[in-house]
C-alpha cells in the first residue's frame, strides 16, 4: 500500500506512466490515434472508427489490457429538457425549459459539444479495460455514424464485452459487426427505440414535471440569491 | 411465456427445430429447463435458461431485465444530490457502498474534498455495507446447498449492523447518507463503542459459520473443484471482486487505486485464493468480512475529529468535464462514468456494475456442469438483480 508512488496529489507534472501508454499505443496504431488527453490521473483516446476492434487486439495482447471494465455508449445531442442543463435562475426560480428547444439553439446546428477527447459526431462508443499488472485503466472513445451508427465488436477480444455490446445496441442502437447475436438486454424483444437516446423522450416527465426539483428552489426565509455563495 | 405476436410464433416454432435437430445429433432426449424468474438462488428475479443433455447442461442463458429500472436515464433527469437516492437501490444489500463511487465522481469534478473525518466515516459505512452484504451470502450459500441453519445465523447477525446503520442514517436499507463534499450527519453518541461491539460480534459470526460449513465435507464435496475460473478468463469477462481474487488474481481497487477513502492508513490484507471454484469464492469472501471487521476497528481507533461537511455552495453545479471514479463494492468493482455539461444534474452517468460482468461469465461457466451444480455456482458468483438490471 505505502509502495504507491502513484498520483496522490493533486496535478502531478506529467503523468509518465498514462503518457506513455498513449505513446506505445500511438506506436501501434498509428494516425487511427485522433486525440489524446491525460489529466486527473486518467487517460482518454480518441481512435479512428476503422481501429476500433484493431485497438481492443493491442491493449489486450500488447500492453497488458487483461481486465474489461465497460462499453457504452454516448449521445451529444443537446436536450436541455432531460440533458441536465437544468436553469436555475436565482430571481426567476426553477425553470425546466418548457418551451423546448430554445437552448438547442444555442448550439449551432450539427455541432455536438462533446467531451473530453473531443469527436464530432452526435453518437460516440466508448469503453474502458485496465491492466491488473500494471494498475493503471484507459478510457476509449470513437465517433459513430449518426445515420448508421455501426463499428467494430470487442467480442474477438474481450468475450465480456458480449453483453455489453448487447446493451449499447438496445439502449442507443449502435450496430457492433463481428457481435454473435445482437439482442435485446433488457427490454421486451418487440421494443422498439433506443431509450438512452436524448431524443427519446422519458415518459415520467413529460406526464408531469419532477416534483424533486423543489430542491434547488430559495428555502424559507433565505434571500432568493443566498444560495450561490458558500456556506458549510 | 405466452406466445402473442407473430415474431414470437416464428421464434417458437424456429426453436422447435433447432431442438428437433440437437435430438437426432446427440441421440439422447434434450431438454429445455427454465429456472427462475423467480429462485432462491437469484437475489432478485434472474431468468436462466438451460438447455440440458442428461444431467449435463448443453448451454446455458440468463436473461436479465425483469427488474430493468432505467437508473443511466433517471439520473439524467435528476440534480446531483437526488441522485443518491436512486443509486442506494441499485445493490440493495451493499446500499451504502453504491453511493460512495458516484460522489467521489462529483467531487472529483468539482475539485472538492471531503474533510478527513468524513473520510474515515465513509470508509466505515463502505466496509459495514460490505460487511451486511456478505453475511447474507455466507448464509445464502448454504441454503443452496441444503443446510438451513446458516441463513438464520447470517439474518441474526446482519441485523447488529443494520442497526447500526439506522442509528446514524436513518435508514437500514437506503441510508442516503452519503454528501458532495461530507456527510448528511456526524455519528450519533456512543456508535463507536456500540460499533466496536458488533465488529467483534461479526467476528464471532464468521468463526461459527466457518465451523458450521466449511469443514463439512457435503460442503466440500459440493463446492471443491465446481466452477472453476481460470484467471484469464475471468479477467477477460470482465469479472472483479472477490470472484477474481478466487481465481488467484491479486486485484482489489481499495488497495490498487488512488482514492480519498481512509483505506491507506489502516493495516489490512487482500486475500486471494488460488483455485478459483466455488469453495474458493466463498472462502474468500468469509476471509473479507474478517478483514472488513478490522478495518472498521483500526479506524474507528484513528477516527479523526473535526468538521464533516467541506464548504460546498447550497445549490450544487459541477463544472463541465468528465470523470470516472470506482471502488471496491462488497460485489467487485463499481463505478461511475460521470459526464457533466455545467449544470444541476448529469449529462450521462453510465454505471458500471460488478454483478452484470460477473454474469455475463454464465453461459461460458455452466456448460458441461451437472444440474444442482448450476446453483452452487451461480450461489457462488454471488449476484444482486438490481446491480445487473440497474
Amino acid at each position: 500500500m505505502s509502495s504507491d508512488a502513484d498520483e496522490g496529489a493533486p496535478a502531478p507534472p506529467v503523468d509518465q506512466v498514462r503518457t506513455g501508454l498513449v505513446g506505445s499505443l500511438r506506436s501501434h496504431l498509428g494516425t487511427a490515434v485522433l486525440e489524446t488527453e491525460v489529466a486527473n490521473g486518467d487517460v482518454w483516446v480518441r481512435l479512428e472508427r476503422a481501429a476500433w476492434s484493431k485497438a481492443a487486439g493491442v491493449l489486450r495482447n500488447e500492453l497488458g489490457m487483461d481486465y474489461f471494465c465497460f462499453l457504452s455508449g454516448l449521445d451529444w445531442m443537446a436536450n436541455p429538457g432531460l440533458s441536465g442543463e437544468k436553469v436555475w435562475d436565482p430571481d426567476g426560480g426553477v425553470s425546466l425549459d418548457e418551451e423546448g428547444g430554445d437552448e438547442v439553439a444555442e448550439e449551432p446546428a450539427g455541432s455536438h459539444h462533446t467531451g473530453v477527447a473531443g469527436g464530432d459526431s452526435r453518437f460516440q462508443v466508448f469503453a474502458r479495460v485496465y491492466s491488473t499488472g500494471e494498475k493503471v485503466g484507459i478510457t476509449l472513445k470513437a465517433d459513430l455514424d449518426e445515420a448508421d451508427p455501426r463499428i467494430g465488436s470487442w467480442v474477438a477480444v474481450y468475450r465480456g464485452a458480449d453483453w455489453h455490446e448487447r446493451e449499447a445496441w438496445e439502449m442507443y442502437g449502435f450496430t457492433f459487426d463481428g457481435h454473435p447475436g445482437l439482442r435485446h438486454m433488457y427490454l421486451p424483444s418487440d421494443f422498439e427505440g433506443h431509450p438512452m437516446r436524448k431524443d427519446f423522450p422519458l415518459l415520467a416527465r413529460e406526464v408531469k414535471p419532477w416534483p424533486g426539483l423543489v430542491d434547488v428552489e430559495a428555502m424559507p426565509g433565505e434571500e432568493a440569491g443566498e444560495g450561490e455563495g458558500t456556506e458549510g | 411465456m405466452a406466445v402473442s405476436t407473430e415474431w414470437q410464433k416464428a421464434a417458437y416454432v424456429a426453436a422447435q427445430a433447432a431442438d428437433a435437430r440437437v435430438h437426432v445429433e446427440l441421440e439422447t432426449e434434450g431438454m429445455t429447463l427454465n429456472i427462475g424468474p423467480q429462485h432462491p438462488a437469484t437475489h432478485g428475479t434472474l431468468r436462466i435458461v438451460v438447455r440440458l443433455d442428461g444431467e449435463q447442461v448443453v448451454w446455458a442463458e440468463p436473461v436479465a431485465g425483469y427488474m430493468h429500472r432505467g437508473y443511466e436515464k433517471l439520473c439524467e433527469v435528476r440534480t446531483y444530490p437526488q441522485v443518491t437516492t436512486l443509486i442506494n437501490r441499485i445493490d440493495w444489500l451493499g446500499h451504502f457502498a453504491n453511493e460512495v463511487p458516484f460522489i467521489l465522481a462529483a467531487e472529483q469534478l468539482m475539485g472538492i474534498e471531503a474533510p478527513p473525518r468524513a473520510q474515515w466515516i465513509r470508509t466505515i459505512f463502505f466496509e459495514m455495507a460490505r460487511i451486511a452484504n456478505i453475511t447474507l451470502f455466507l448464509g445464502d450459500m448454504g441454503v443452496q446447498l441444503g443446510a438451513i441453519t446458516p441463513i438464520f445465523f447470517a439474518f441474526r447477525d446482519r441485523e447488529h449492523v443494520l442497526n447500526l446503520m439506522e442509528a446514524a442514517t436513518g435508514g437500514r436499507f437506503h441510508p442516503n447518507y452519503d454528501r458532495i463534499g461530507g456527510l448528511k450527519d456526524d455519528l450519533p453518541r456512543g456508535w463507536v463503542e456500540e460499533c466496536k461491539t458488533a465488529m467483534k460480534k461479526m467476528r464471532g459470526f464468521c468463526d461459527e459459520i466457518e465451523d458450521l460449513l466449511m469443514g463439512n465435507e457435503i460442503f466440500q464435496e459440493r463446492t471443491r473443484g465446481i466452477g472453476v475460473i481460470p484467471p484469464a478468463v475471468g479477467l477477460e469477462y470482465g469479472l472483479s471482486g472477490a470472484n477474481i481474487r478466487a481465481s488467484g488474481v491479486d486485484f482489489d481497487i481499495r488497495r490498487d487505486e488512488p482514492s480519498p477513502l481512509a483505506y491507506k492508513s489502516c493495516d489490512w490484507k487482500v486475500w486471494t485464493h488460488p483455485d478459483g471454484d466455488s469453495f474458493a469464492r466463498y472462502w474468500v469472501r468469509l476471509q473479507e468480512v474478517r478483514e472488513s471487521t478490522k478495518i472498521v476497528d483500526q479506524l474507528l481507533e484513528s477516527l479523526p475529529a473535526g468538521s464533516i461537511q467541506a464548504k460546498v455552495p447550497r445549490i450544487i453545479k459541477v463544472p463541465a468535464g468528465e470523470a470516472w471514479a470506482h471502488t471496491e463494492n462488497p460485489l467487485g468493482e463499481m463505478g461511475y462514468y460521470v459526464v457533466s455539461k455545467g449544470g444541476l444534474g448529469p449529462f450521462r452517468v453510465k454505471i458500471r456494475t460488478p454483478s452484470f460482468s460477473n454474469v455475463s461469465i454464465v453461459p461460458w461457466l455452466l456448460r458441461g456442469v451437472y444440474v444442482p451444480d448450476v446453483i452452487t455456482i451461480l450461489a457462488s458468483l454471488y449476484f444482486i438483480l438490481g446491480d445487473i438490471d440497474r
